[in-house]
């Protein structure tokens, strides 16, 4: 796709601002479709209907854009006005730049980084400076606390995060994401997890690789703020936690910005351990395996997670922000490292 | 490392907040996310119930009633309907008996749904509190069709009900009993066993048995404290000796006795004797007028009395003064949920802010009661 570009219209700024402009599309229709379904299984989940009025119900979130286009932008008397409007697009900015990293098929990916994965926690990991000015700025108690608490449980659970990925990085050997993507090629059983490319052997890996993908998946959500981890805007405690403030469409930047987490932090959870774009019946049915059906298979992988997600938030309570600390750092982190250490054991042998 | 010096954080939760149940304003002074002290203040939802009473006739005061604990409506109707015809000495007929009973037992499910479905919403469940609601609705649907209101019924007069129930009562309400336990067994699959509402409930905003006392507790606040205590059985009014029924304490099951767990545990045990009731109760309907004992003109003797029921919140008592005229001189109520609120401060101290929404959940207050 850059080759692509470079060719059609040179090695110039254009190819690069044309480049992103595919996941840009992406991720708008996403967050349209997963605001729609969020609250259509959420309905279903609840015994009633969720909306069926604008369009059918289809059209409820663009009207909902709309309506928040419409709305008037507040900022609040006493805020640091320079960083109150910052922060909204320095969260967004973050989430979309971890997009770059993302492999949507053999053919596109933003930038091929030969540390893709290191790149994508790097960058995600900047979005908790947004969400800190966000709750400083507003000037609000309850902004700071969700704020504060964003921080603490975002650093916490890069650990674990880390970690688990490192166990697949082990196995590839390599931090790039297209590479990870094409070790799993050649049907469901060369995903990693199911211990990657291999003989026999590898399905000693497989309870270590299966923990490592259930840590992976929590944290991620701890990261996303997402129940039953979603203390930051724990709306019976703190409102709407560090977001109490904002209004209008610098609100609706910081709930786009969360479903392109939630989308993201599902894409890499596929990527990693299910195979990204690869069809589970490899080479078997060659149809399956063109860029376009890679991309459907990509798309699937990660709904499917999405859907878990919302899945989970409508049905458990929420933690407190002193057990989500125990829970990473007693649970989730000597777990991760039982696992690498027992991954590295059989790398070593 | 020197020790950080740190400042003390005011907070003010409410009056618009969504987990303070309805417009309490609680000033938290915080240390971090701990809570060093709690303050309540109230009186934003006051509405003159006491002074308002005075300028009416004693039916009137009826709907006054009704909106003091808007959830449990019809408990409230019940004590000060049986204070005034204590007063003035009338005996109702067997079918009234039966029917207000089972009507503020029907209540008394309908508003601890309520409460089991926002104590789950404050510690971040979302849909067992639409379940609740749900079922809660199948009960409106009763009061509904019996008395033509949803929320404020003024359906128990002084003397009788404003209406005899209708034909399908019987067969509605136990087409409701018999749907609702099953959805009972489910409330506690999701909500009440789930390991994350254990963590966040359990050892929670203790309240010590001797506390809940001095304070004036009642109702499934008391109980939740291990202290078995039901004016239904220890002070029975109306025909709640003739029913076979439990009274459910709280046990420190999960965790300490008295903590939030078991106050909303007691209130989960509480329906189904609630249910038990109803079943007893519907099949033995006498015949009967239910407005024969309604009196033309309510006029009661020069005197007082001092009335108390079981609401679902605890012990509601009226004081009703008289002076021979058809405007009561004097109606003071004594709310339970009041009391139960002034437990705030001594069970929430060294809690977390996420607790102090569990605590209120648990307490169970409507703040129309509270501040009348």
């Amino acid at each position: 796709m850059e080759q692509f570009l470079i060719d059609t219209f040179g090695d110039n700024i254009l190819t690069y601002i044309i480049m992103p402009v595919p996941v840009l599309i992406f991720l708008s229709l996403f967050a349209l479709g997963a605001v729609l379904a969020e609250r259509k299984v959420s309905a279903y989940m609840q015994d009633r209907y969720g909306p069926n009025r604008v369009g059918k119900g289809i059209l409820q979130t663009l009207a909902d854009m709309i309506k928040l286009f419409q709305k008037e932008d507040i900022t609040p008397a006493k805020a640091d006005k320079l960083l109150y409007n910052l922060a909204p697009f320095i969260v967004f900015t973050a989430t979309f730049m971890g997009y770059a990293v993302i492999p949507f098929c053999s053919l596109y990916i933003g930038a091929d980084l030969n540390i893709g994965i290191f790149y994508f926690l790097a960058i995600t990991s900047l979005s908790i400076v947004g969400i800190l000015i966000a709750g400083w700025a507003s000037n609000n108690k309850y902004s700071l606390f969700g704020a504060m608490r964003a921080v603490a449980q975002i650093i916490s659970y890069e650990i674990p995060t880390a970690l688990a990925i490192l166990i697949v990085v082990m196995i590839a050997g390599t931090l790039s994401m297209q590479e990870i993507v094409e070790l799993q090629g050649g049907g469901i059983l060369n995903w990693f997890i199911f211990g990657g490319p291999g003989g026999a052997t590898k399905y000693i890996l497989l309870p270590f690789l299966f923990a490592a993908f259930m840590v992976l998946y929590i944290s991620t959500l701890a990261e996303t703020n997402r129940t039953p981890f979603d203390i930051p805007e724990a709306e019976s405690e703190l409102v709407a936690g560090f977001h109490t403030e904002y209004s209008g469409m610098k609100f609706a930047m910081f709930f786009f910005a969360e479903y392109g987490q939630m989308f993201a932090v599902s894409a890499i959870v596929a990527t990693l351990f299910l195979g990204g774009w690869q069809s589970p019946f490899g080479e078997l049915i060659p149809v399956l395996n063109t860029p376009v059906a890679q991309i459907i298979w990509f798309i699937l992988k990660g709904c499917i997670f999405v859907f878990v997600q919302m899945w989970l938030r409508w049905t458990l309570p929420r933690l407190r922000v002193d057990q989500l600390m125990i829970l990473c750092w007693k649970y989730l982190i000597p777990v991760s490292f039982i696992n690498l250490f027992a991954v590295g054991l059989y790398i070593v042998l | 490392m020197a020790e950080l010096k740190t400042e003390e954080m005011i907070l003010n939760m409410g009056p618009q907040h969504p987990s303070t149940h309805g417009v309490l304003r609680l000033e938290l002074v915080m240390n971090g996310e701990i809570i060093e002290d709690v303050k309540p203040h109230i009186g934003y939802l006051h509405r003159c119930f006491e002074k308002h009473a005075e300028a009416m006739t004693y039916p009137q005061v009826i709907p006054y009633c009704d909106r003091m604990d808007y959830l449990a409506s019809i408990s409230n109707e019940f004590g000060y309907a049986i204070a005034v015809e204590k007063l003035m000495g009338i005996e109702v007929p067997e079918r009234v008996e039966y029917i207000r009973v089972i009507m503020a037992e029907l209540q008394r499910v309908a508003s601890h749904l309520v409460a089991i479905g926002t104590n789950g919403l404050d510690i971040g469940a979302f849909t067992p509190f639409l379940y609740c609601f749900i079922d809660r609705e199948r009960i409106l649907e009763i009061f509904e069709i019996t008395c033509g209101a949803r929320l404020l019924y003024n359906y128990i007069w002084i003397g009788g009900v404003s209406r005899d129930i209708p034909e399908d009562f019987q067969k509605k309400v136990k087409d409701f009993v018999k749907y609702f336990r099953p959805r009972i067994k489910d409330l506690n699959n999701l909500l009440s066993y789930n390991k994350i509402f254990i963590d966040r409930t359990a050892n929670i905003g203790v309240l010590p048995p001797d506390v809940a006392i001095n304070a004036g507790a009642s109702g499934p606040t008391l109980r939740g404290s291990g202290v078995k205590f039901d004016l239904r059985k220890d002070d029975p009014y109306s025909i709640y000796d003739k029913f076979d029924y439990d009274i459910p304490v709280g046990e420190g099951e999960k965790g300490t006795v008295g903590d939030c767990w078991d106050r909303y545990m007691v209130r989960v045990y509480e329906m189904e004797e609630s249910l038990k009731i109803i079943e007893q109760a519907i099949d033995n309907i006498p015949e009967g007028d239910v407005l024969s004992a309604v009196p033309k003109r309510v006029r009661p003797q020069e005197g007082e009395i001092y009335f108390r029921t079981e609401t679902p919140r605890g012990e509601l008592g009226y004081y009703i003064i008289s002076d021979g005229t058809v405007n009561p001189k004097r109606v003071k109520a004594r709310s339970p949920a009041f009391c139960n609120l002034s437990l705030i401060s001594q069970i929430s101290q060294g809690a977390m802010i996420a607790d102090i929404v569990a605590i209120i959940g648990s307490l169970d207050i409507v703040l129309g009661e509270i501040d009348r």
